[in-house]
């Protein structure tokens, strides 16, 4: 986490000098947001790296909006401190923090030509009008809106409204920029080509990017580290690698990716080159053995195996290949098979327990085998696979 | 047959309002533009086709009138204006609950709950020589005499108008703001732009189109006016509303119906102006 600045950036084309900012960590202590009795965020202690893309990832409701706009100033913080480099801001006016926020729904003026909506930040600050024209018309030229810069925003398709809204934030050169759902409000097919546009852009400027997103996907396309949140509270904080297939919750687990979840009580735990090789008991199950890094023997904990991960088998299949001491086995029902283009995902029920699972295979691997709905058949997966969750 | 039915159903929703229309507005003020024609020789009118009547009007006291009635319009569309905007701004972004702001909207509406004329007699102790106001300056030694010009002047009047009227420059002023999304305010503030710039760069321009039909409301209302005039006033102040309703009690028809078409052309040309500078279309 600490080498984001030393890995390789691509500079495709340069950044002009008047619009460069110097990019300033962000670190909130024991920070915590309360409207009345209720805790929107409790008690978060966090580390954003100077030059980093770094997500709040969680679903609605879980305070991550009012975590980033505490940072902006835009929220009162109950209690804790907020740093923007070596600078405590708790208190400070939005204007005097030297971030800016990219909003939700853009929050364009609709009354102002795309010129003068990007211009707004740097007349309010007092610039003289020759910076001004200079900064504004170097900033349109790198988004490409040069051309569209006397029209008002209703004019303009949503994706060159994102990219105004993008240019009126990186105009006034923050040490933070802050994106608010950035991407929620483009169609699917421009998400993912606007996705790669801004982590090109912050590449480029070398700007700490601060994202708030409740789509896994974007996090991990565009994320230095991903930061998840659940009920006010930071869940984990990692890489993407990291989070996809090394979550420590089942919290995290669940909504990060396609995980199985099976909870259960610890019933052995051996130490291993790996890791500690724990034995779950899981309720009408059985015993489930997964990897994991300390587990207490008899605390309720759970283990979790990606839906990519499993192989799915027909029962003599089974019986010829013998299950081996590391991997894990049950049998299950195939209550339904879902299409879903490259991948088939594939809904199943365990003969024992009644758990319902899911399995995802390559759609050109699964026309091959003959499974189909109502069959039973055998689940293995490597106990190296199965992520132990201590919480 | 039933093809033909459903395309007109539409329009059998708004026939009744359009009949209305028609018979109570249009086909009354065409009337008056006829009759303004006629000819009239003090006693008896005939149909005819002569401008002698709008040469009658065209003297001093009709253009003193005139002055006096914008006189009126300036003062309570400012009043309004000054007095109604923070109104609507109060209620739009400091009332948090909707419940709220309608029932602080509804409190607005009080001055329609009785009846004009008794709402301006029971100001005569309030205003009035002997009135409250009067006796507590005298009581507190701001003024010797008692203040004439508090009741029956223009400075009743416009008060009268402005407390009757500012309900139309709040409520079209009020739905404008509403419709501003908060996001914009934060978005400014983010950008660096203090509480006053704010409002100038954005609140400001984004509520004009309810200014605008606010505007058109007062102007509507108070070209016209001429009861408020006449119990505010008492006799002492004068109204284009008010003369025209002096000629037609005494019976110079076609005198005031070349007045009322000249009134109508003013006013057409006021809201033309306003409609020229703001741009309403958005609110539309």
């Amino acid at each position: 986490m600490q080498d984001i600045q030393t890995e390789p950036v691509l500079i495709a084309e340069a950044i002009p000098a008047d619009l460069q900012a110097e990019a300033k960590g962000v670190s909130l202590r024991d920070v915590t947001k309360k409207y009345g009795s209720f805790v929107a965020v409790q008690n978060i202690t966090l580390d954003i790296p100077a030059g980093s893309y770094t997500c709040l990832l969680g679903p609605s409701g879980c305070g991550k909006t009012t975590t980033m706009r505490m940072i902006a100033g835009h929220e009162d913080i109950s209690a804790g401190d907020i740093y923007i480099g070596d600078t405590r801001i708790n208190g400070l006016p939005a204007t005097q923090r030297n971030t800016a926020m990219m909003f939700q729904n853009y929050a364009l003026f609709p009354h102002k030509t795309v010129w003068d909506n990007v211009d707004f930040g740097l007349k309010m600050r007092g610039l003289s009008i020759d910076q001004r024209r200079k900064r504004v018309g170097e900033m349109l030229e790198i988004v490409g809106l040069t051309q569209f810069s006397d029209r008002k925003p209703a004019q303009l398709s949503g994706g060159q409204q994102q990219r105004v809204a993008l240019a009126r934030a990186l105009v006034t050169r923050p040490q933070v920029l802050m994106l608010d759902e950035p991407l929620s409000a483009l169609d699917e097919s421009l998400r993912v080509k606007t996705r790669g546009e801004l982590r090109k852009l912050q590449r480029q400027f070398g700007m700490t990017f601060l994202q708030v997103t409740h789509n896994q996907d974007e996090a991990y396309s565009l994320s230095d580290q991903i930061v998840v949140m659940d009920h006010g509270r930071v869940d984990q904080v990692g890489t993407p690698a990291e989070i996809f297939s090394r979550p420590l919750s089942k919290f995290v687990a669940r909504f990060t990716g396609d995980n199985n979840i099976f909870a259960g009580t610890v019933t052995s735990a051996v130490q291993d080159t790996h890791g500690q090789f724990i034995q779950l008991d899981v309720p009408d199950l059985g015993t489930l053995l997964c990897l994991g890094d300390y587990a207490q023997v008899g605390s309720e904990a759970a283990c979790c195996i990606r839906a990519d991960l499993m192989q799915i088998k027909s029962l003599d299949e089974a019986e010829k290949s013998a299950c081996g001491p590391a991997t894990n086995r049950v049998t299950a029902r195939i209550t339904a098979v879902e299409f879903t283009g490259y991948v088939t995902r594939v809904s199943l029920v365990l003969e024992r327990g009644g758990i319902e699972v899911l399995y995802k295979a390559r759609t050109p691997d699964w026309i091959t085998t003959p499974f189909t709905e109502g069959q039973v058949v055998v689940l293995d997966w490597a106990a190296t696979d199965c992520v132990f969750l201590p919480h | 047959m039933s093809e033909t039915w459903k395309a007109l159903k539409p329009y059998a929703l708004i026939t009744p309002q359009t009949l209305v229309f028609l018979m109570f507005l249009v086909f009354p003020i065409l009337m008056i533009g006829v009759v303004s024609f006629w000819e009239f020789n003090g006693y008896s009118m005939t149909p005819a086709f002569t401008l002698d009547n709008y040469q009658g009007i065209l003297t001093d006291v009709t253009l003193k009138t005139y002055l006096n009635t914008f006189k009126f319009l300036g003062l309570t569309w400012l009043a309004t204006l000054l007095i109604g905007y923070p109104v609507a701004y109060f209620l739009a972004f400091h009332v948090p609950k909707l419940e709220w702001q309608i029932l602080l909207f509804l409190v607005c509406t009080i001055p329609f709950w009785t009846s004009n004329i008794i709402r301006m007699i029971s100001w005569v102790p309030l205003l009035g020589r002997e009135g409250l106001v009067n006796q507590g300056l005298m009581g507190i030694g701001l003024t010797q005499e008692p203040l004439q010009f508090l009741l029956f002047s223009d400075f009743a009047v416009v008060l009268g108008m402005v407390h009757l009227y500012i309900i139309f420059m709040i409520a079209p002023i009020f739905n404008s703001l509403m419709r501003i999304e908060r996001s914009l305010v934060t978005a400014a503030e983010d950008l660096g732009a203090s509480g006053f710039q704010t409002f100038r760069e954005v609140i400001l321009p984004l509520s004009a189109p309810g200014i605008a039909i606010g505007s058109i409301f007062i102007v509507t209302l108070i070209m016209g006016e001429f009861v408020t005039v006449r119990l505010m006033g008492g006799g002492q102040s004068a109204s284009v509303g008010k003369l025209i309703q002096t000629q037609i009690g005494s019976l110079q028809y076609p005198l005031a119906a070349a007045n009322a078409m000249v009134l109508l052309a003013v006013t057409m040309l006021i809201i033309i102006s306003i409609l020229r500078v703001l741009d309403i279309r958005k609110e539309l």
